[in-house]
């Protein structure tokens, strides 16, 4: 086992969950977070069906996330919750509401009914915020001392966590827009094009502005990238500057797709790619730290034989919830039609 | 007397209220899965309607309660860091693979087998549907296992060496299959039966009595009888065996369920106490002779330590735990006189029709998830002031936040639950007043909404496609 870099593997292994949580659970949030604006009541009711056998499985993710790094990073997991302890507890109490709104909404009459509407927006917008606000804080940096939390407990608020939170409610209507553009028809299929050009463009706007400020900022997150406003390291940032490149390409390409009437499947995948290379810049910015920048993967890491045992169990189980979840989006896959139940 | 205003206080209160929401869910969904598995297959091999009608009812209560269990959940392992961060640091090695494997082998699992089980009537074959309800019934299984699991090597753990105090696995089949791990699995799945068996003839027994008699209806009253007349000796066996293993190996514990102060050889077994911690008694005492000592070491005159044996500050607060395990031995008594009236009622044909017994059975229904609770009480606080037994004091095992945070969250979760908890139990209760509807009149059901976004429509697709027209265009399908 001694050759093996285990903390790499499960920090590659998080990361992929990680990934597929932001990617699954982004649309189905981000059709949360679009649901107040849909035109009619019965489209509402095909934005839903269009998640509803998904949105758990998705969720799941999350719990990868959280039980995963309990399991493989117990020290970063013990560091950084009671860091983030009130935006996960909004998140929690937001993800209540909205997961129940599931099967209540359609249980309840009248103006409880329209109550269910609000707290499914609701619960799915303020979910995504208190992601972003947990991101923003991270990359500012969290406070430890011999791996411990030793800061306050508002440290994660600050303008820019509060604009991480706000650009990641954009990012997720995007995923859910460019989803419903899969999933529906006619008017709904028209209406879901219109929200996926304004969150687009709300995004870009966001990628651009956080590409002026980190490096202003003269975090460690800058640094990484070479900046150390106002010297730059070019040595550094131009090995790195496909990623921005490319994030530029798949945004004129998203564009494109939009304005074709013909594509449907395009906008959700350029979609993805944008936050991919997102999320790949972000790991550029953290990597070794588990918790930036203060506990690297090695010095968080479980004991190798914890390590080891889990991840013999994933190697095989992985590969399996990978391929049933794909087999679950096959089964329901083509556009919704409600009253047709599920074709 | 607990400070409200103390860390610790308000974690183990929020932890508490959580979890105790939480298990509430699990306690039926973990027999309800299974009891849909058990009612879709005989569905398939008799093909008779009262058990597809039966399906198409307890479904939709199940999605309600599966979506409760799944939220309530998420917000519990999160819990572990952000109020008990020492403790999972210390623990991670040992509880973290064990919890990764829960995610790993159950949630995925039955998250996306839900999925076909609730909305793939029309999408998947019969045998593929059927396969995804077992699924779903065996993943809710295994999540039991791992967490049980978890939890047991708390109670007594095994397996596992202390380096700079923090917990290393030496053997993991030995902290799987820790010593009080095969009882409470047992006890538990047992428990989650009987809770969902109890919940399932008390919604019979109503229906009967407000006249909704058919079919479907007296099949659940029959079933649910003969199941917990099996299910409820078993469970007094398991909850036997469960007690000897206390005895053995948390001591204090036993002492604290049982209301013993003094070491007695012969012990008596105490039916009714006011234990008094300050003056290290109980008050109006009621107890039988010896009684104790033979169920607990099957001995007469076998030696039960006392409470006074172990330092104040080393016991576990005897009230609650004297209380909780004596509501859920009274839970299970009762649970056994009932079952047995309704086999007798069963066997001389009044079943359906003894008024006073429905009503008793309808009284019997929540009382599986008060025994649950009570059991959970019993174990978790008789095992303080411990975390891992003996090992790790639950003052060493919170996170460096404050006071005011904890309390605050608290506040917000206990608010969030209510709602959610009203909202959901009224919702329940709505379907169960409706009962299961007869496919062969479907005119009856259709005012009824779909629930989780579909219809659950299974006899009359058919008929639904007629009478619905495209919403956009207006246009009428077929
Ligand atoms: C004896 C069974 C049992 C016990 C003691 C617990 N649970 Fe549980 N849990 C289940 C049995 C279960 C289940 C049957 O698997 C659930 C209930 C409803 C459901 O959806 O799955 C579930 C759901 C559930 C979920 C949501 C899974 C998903 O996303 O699909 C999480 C994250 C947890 N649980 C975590 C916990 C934690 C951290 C616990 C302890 C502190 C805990 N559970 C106690
Ligand atoms: C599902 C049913 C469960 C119930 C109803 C339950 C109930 C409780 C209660 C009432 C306490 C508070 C005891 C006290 O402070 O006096 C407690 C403590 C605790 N339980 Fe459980 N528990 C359950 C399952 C679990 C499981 C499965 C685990 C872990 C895998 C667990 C871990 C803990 C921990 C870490 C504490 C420490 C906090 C404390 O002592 O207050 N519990 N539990
Ligand atoms: C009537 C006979 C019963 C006996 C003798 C019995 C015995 C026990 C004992 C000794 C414990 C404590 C284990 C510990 O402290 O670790 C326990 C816990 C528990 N009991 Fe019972 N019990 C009985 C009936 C029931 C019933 C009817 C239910 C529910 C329907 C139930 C549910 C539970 C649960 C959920 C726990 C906590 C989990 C565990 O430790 O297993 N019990 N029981």
């Amino acid at each position: 086992m001694e050759s093996i870099d285990l903390p790499l593997i499960w920090a590659a292994i998080l990361a992929i969950a990680v990934f597929m949580y932001v990617l699954l659970d982004g649309f189905d949030l981000g059709i949360g977070i679009l649901f107040p604006f849909a035109p009619k009541d019965e489209d509402r009711d095909l934005m839903m069906a269009s998640v509803a056998p998904v949105w758990d499985g998705n969720e799941t993710w999350l719990v990868l996330g959280g039980g995963g790094l309990f399991a493989a990073f117990p020290k970063a997991y013990a560091a950084l919750m009671p860091s983030i302890y009130m935006p996960v507890g909004f998140m929690l109490i937001a993800l209540i509401f909205r997961g129940v709104a599931f099967e209540f909404r359609f249980s309840a009459k009248g103006v409880m009914h329209r109550v269910w509407n609000q707290a499914f927006h609701w619960g799915s917008t303020v979910a995504a915020f208190s992601q972003g606000l947990i991101l923003g804080a991270m990359v500012q940096g969290i406070a430890l001392e011999d791996g411990r939390f030793a800061g306050g407990m508002f440290d994660w608020l600050t303008p820019f966590s509060f604009f991480t939170g706000c650009a990641l409610v954009w990012g997720y209507a995007l995923l859910g827009s460019t989803w419903l553009i899969i999933k529906t028809e006619n008017e709904l299929l028209h209406w879901s094009r219109q929200m996926a050009v304004v969150s687009m463009i709300v995004v870009i706007i966001c990628l651009v502005i956080v590409s002026l400020v980190v490096p202003l900022m003269d975090w460690t997150a800058a640094n990484r990238w070479g900046i150390h406003y106002p010297n730059i390291d070019w040595s550094i940032l131009l090995p790195l500057a496909p990623i921005p490149v490319l994030t530029a390409v798949c945004c004129w390409l998203l564009a494109k797709s939009l304005s074709d009437r013909k594509s449907h499947h395009k906008p959700f995948i350029f979609s993805i790619l944008i936050f991919a290379l997102g999320y790949i810049g972000l790991i550029f910015s953290f990597y070794p730290y588990i918790i930036p920048y203060s506990l690297t993967i090695h010095d968080a890491a479980a004991a190798p034989n914890s390590q080891a045992l889990l991840l013999a169990g994933t190697l095989i189980l992985l590969p399996m919830i990978l391929a049933y979840t794909a087999y679950v989006y096959w089964v329901f896959r083509g556009k919704v039609d409600i009253h047709a139940g599920y074709h | 007397m607990p400070d409200i205003f103390d860390m610790l206080f308000l974690a183990r209160a929020q932890f508490a209220f959580t979890i105790a929401f939480h298990i509430i869910f699990p306690s039926f969904t973990i027999g309800l899965a299974s009891y849909l598995a058990m009612l879709e297959g005989l569905w398939l091999k008799t093909g008779k309607e009262a058990y597809l009608t039966l399906y198409r009812f307890w479904i939709k209560i199940f999605a309600i309660t599966f979506g409760m269990g799944v939220v309530s959940g998420v917000v519990m392992s999160y819990q572990f860091g952000t109020n008990w961060s020492r403790f999972s640091e210390v623990t991670g090695n040992i509880l973290g693979p064990l919890l990764g494997y829960e995610v790993l082998t159950a949630f995925f699992l039955e998250a996306s087998f839900l999925a076909i089980m609730l909305f793939g009537w029309n999408r998947v074959g019969r045998k593929l549907h059927f396969a995804s309800t077992c699924i779903v019934a065996i993943g809710t299984l295994i999540s039991a296992f791992w967490i049980l699991a978890a939890n047991s090597w708390m109670h007594t753990p095994a397996g596992y060496e202390i380096r700079d105090g923090i917990f290393y696995a030496i053997s993991w089949l030995e902290i799987i299959f820790n010593p009080s791990f095969p009882y409470r699995f047992f006890h538990m799945v047992l428990a989650t039966y009987l809770t969902t068996a109890f919940v399932v003839v008390a919604v019979a027994a109503y229906l009967l009595i407000s006249g909704k008699k058919n079919p479907a209806v007296i099949t659940m009253m029959k079933m649910g009888i003969i199941f917990t007349c099996i299910v409820v000796p078993l469970q007094m066996i398991a909850g036997h065996e469960h007690g000897v293993s206390v005895f053995e190996h948390q001591p204090v514990k036993l002492a604290a369920m049982e209301g013993h102060w003094e070491t007695h050889t012969g012990a008596p077994l105490v039916l009714f106490a006011l234990p008094d911690e300050e003056k290290e008694k109980n008050h109006l005492e009621l107890a039988i002779p010896k009684l104790g000592s033979l169920i607990v070491a099957h001995d007469i005159n076998a030696e039960i330590r006392g409470l006074k044996e172990w330092p104040q500050e080393e016991r576990p607060p005897v009230a609650i735990v004297f209380w909780s395990f004596r509501i859920m031995v009274g839970i299970g008594i009762l649970m056994l006189f009932t079952a047995f009236a309704g086999l007798w009622l069963f066997k001389t044909g009044k079943l359906d029709s003894n008024k006073n017994y429905l009503r008793l059975c309808l009284l019997m229904g929540p009382t599986g998830f008060i025994a649950v609770i009570a059991g959970w009480f019993t174990a978790e606080v008789g095992r303080q002031p411990y975390t891992v037994y003996g090992l790790m004091k639950t003052i060493d095992s919170t996170s460096p936040v404050t006071a005011n945070s904890v309390g605050m969250s608290l506040i917000v979760f206990a608010f969030t639950y209510i709602v959610v908890f009203s909202a959901g139990l009224g919702y329940i209760l709505k379907l169960m007043n409706k009962g299961p509807v007869d496919p062969s009149h479907p005119e009856t059901d259709f005012e009824s909404k779909p629930v989780l976004g579909t219809r659950l429509d299974i006899g009359d697709y058919e008929h639904q496609l007629k009478i619905s027209s495209h919403p956009i265009t207006g246009e009428k399908p077929g």
